[in-house]
C-alpha cells in the first residue's frame, strides 16, 4: 500500500491541523511527542503547550487573513 | 471506601423516584410487567411544573437511555425494544424536546456554508456568559466540592463520547469522516488506556471515588440526569442529526479552556498527574476536536444538507443551556454553603 501523503490545513483565526506521518521537532532537533493522529499547531504564539494549540487565539481575537 | 448497593428488595440499580421511574425500573429489571407506562408517563409530564428539574421523569428516561447503551448491566437486554417501553421514552422525549425548545430559542442563522457555519458557531460559542464552574473550581473549590464535582461528571464522562456516536451512521461522507476522526480519539485511538472515559475512570479512582458506571446515579439531581439525556435523545433520533452535531461543536468549543482551569484548581488542592491527566488530555485534544467539529462536521453538514442548518444551531445553543443550567445548579448549592447533589456521595 502506497503510504499517505500528510496534510497540512490552516484552520480560519485558529490553528494548523497536522494529519499524517510528520515528525515534529524542537529547535534542538530533538523529537516532540505526539500523543495523537490529528494534532493542532499554535499560530497566535499564546499557547500555554506549544508547539501545541490550547484554545487561546479565542479570547485573545486572534484573526488571520483567510 | 464507596460501593455501589442494589436494593435487596427489588434489585433495581437505582432509586426511583416517583411512580414512573418506580415502574420503568421495576419493568426493565423484569420484577413487573403489568402497570401503564404510557398513562403514568403521559400523566408525568403533563402534571410537571419544569421538565428539566422534575426527578421523576429524568431518571426514567435516564433509565430507558440506559438500556439502550447497554450501561448498566441490572437493565434486561431482551427489553431493549419492548414497544411499551419505548412508547414511553417518545412520551418523555417529547415532553423534554418541548420544554427545552421552549426555552432555548434558535440562534440567527448564518448561510449554509462551512466557513459561515464554523464562524457562527465559534461566535456564539464565545458569546456564552454562563456562570463559570471552571473558574470556580480553578480558584475557590474546596477537596470536598471537588468530590462532587466529579459525581456529577461521571454520569456523562464515564460513557464520554458515546450519545454522540449515534450520529455515525446517521452521516456520510465528509461530516462523516469528521465525526469519526474525533471519536476516534475520543476512542484512544486503538489504546484503551488512552480511552478518555479510562482516563476520568482513572481520576475518579484516583480521589477515592467508585468508577463503576451509574454508581451515582442516586447522588446527582433531576438537571444533571436532564443534561445527559439532552445528548441521548438528539443522538438516538435521526430526526434530531442536526441537533447531535451542533451539540457536539459546542460541547467540544466551550472544553479547552475550562479543562485548564480545571487542571489548575486541582493542582491548587495538591492532586497529581493521574487525577489531572484527563483534564490536561482535553486542553490539547479540544483544541484540535473544536476546529475538526465547527468546518468539518457541522460546517460540511450544513452545505451537504442545509435543511438541517436551525437544528445544528439549535443543538449547539442546547449545549451551552443545559451546561449553564448544571453549572447554575452546583454553583448556587457551592455558594450557599450547600452539597449541589441530593445525598452526600459517602452514603452506605
Amino acid at each position: 500500500m502506497a503510504e499517505e501523503r500528510a496534510t497540512i490545513t490552516p484552520y480560519p483565526d485558529g490553528p494548523i491541523l497536522v494529519r499524517g506521518d510528520v515528525d515534529l521537532l524542537g529547535p534542538d532537533g530533538a523529537p516532540i511527542e505526539r500523543r495523537r493522529r490529528t494534532v493542532a499547531l499554535c499560530r497566535c504564539g499564546l499557547s500555554t503547550i506549544k508547539p501545541f494549540c490550547d484554545g487561546s487565539h479565542k479570547p485573545a481575537g486572534f484573526r488571520t487573513d483567510d | 471506601m464507596v460501593t455501589t448497593t442494589l436494593d435487596t428488595v427489588t434489585q433495581q440499580p437505582f432509586t426511583s423516584r416517583g411512580p414512573l421511574s418506580d415502574a420503568v425500573l421495576r419493568r426493565l429489571t423484569g420484577t413487573e410487567r403489568d402497570r401503564a407506562l404510557d398513562a403514568l408517563a403521559r400523566s408525568a409530564v403533563a402534571g410537571t411544573a419544569d421538565v428539566v428539574r422534575d426527578d421523576d421523569i429524568q431518571l426514567a428516561l435516564f433509565t430507558l437511555y440506559a438500556s439502550a447503551y447497554g450501561s448498566i448491566p441490572a437493565l434486561a437486554a431482551d427489553l431493549e425494544w419492548d414497544p411499551a417501553l419505548i412508547e414511553t421514552r417518545l412520551l418523555l422525549e417529547a415532553g423534554l424536546e418541548h420544554a427545552v425548545r421552549a426555552a432555548v430559542p434558535v440562534p440567527e442563522l448564518p448561510p449554509p456554508t462551512g466557513d459561515a457555519v464554523a464562524r457562527a458557531l465559534f461566535q456564539l460559542t464565545s458569546d456564552d456568559t454562563g456562570p463559570s464552574l471552571s473558574r470556580y473550581l480553578a480558584k475557590r473549590a474546596t477537596a470536598e466540592q471537588v468530590r462532587e464535582f466529579f459525581v456529577q461528571r461521571s454520569i456523562y464522562t464515564l460513557r464520554e463520547a458515546d450519545p454522540h456516536s449515534w450520529a455515525i451512521p446517521r452521516l456520510s461522507g465528509r461530516a462523516k469522516a469528521a465525526l469519526v476522526e474525533i471519536q476516534a480519539d475520543e476512542y484512544g485511538d486503538g489504546r484503551p488506556d488512552r480511552m478518555h472515559a479510562a482516563i476520568f475512570a482513572k481520576a475518579m479512582r484516583a480521589v477515592g471515588l467508585d468508577d463503576t458506571y451509574g454508581a451515582y446515579v442516586d447522588d446527582v439531581p433531576a438537571v444533571t440526569l436532564a443534561s445527559h439525556n439532552l445528548m441521548s435523545m438528539l443522538g438516538l433520533n435521526r430526526r434530531l442529526l442536526g441537533a447531535i452535531v451542533g451539540h457536539l461543536a459546542a460541547f467540544e468549543m466551550t472544553s479547552s479552556i475550562p479543562n485548564r482551569f480545571y487542571a489548575t484548581g486541582l493542582r491548587r488542592l495538591g492532586h497529581g498527574e493521574d487525577v489531572t491527566d484527563y483534564f490536561d488530555e482535553h486542553v490539547e485534544a479540544d483544541a484540535v476536536h473544536e476546529q475538526i467539529a465547527g468546518r468539518d462536521l457541522a460546517g460540511a453538514l450544513a452545505e451537504d444538507r442545509p435543511e438541517l442548518l436551525p437544528d445544528i444551531m439549535f443543538g449547539a445553543a442546547a449545549c451551552l443551556a443545559a451546561d449553564a443550567w448544571v453549572g447554575e445548579r452546583m454553583l448556587t448549592a457551592w455558594e450557599h454553603g450547600r452539597s449541589s447533589l441530593r445525598r452526600s456521595p459517602d452514603h452506605g
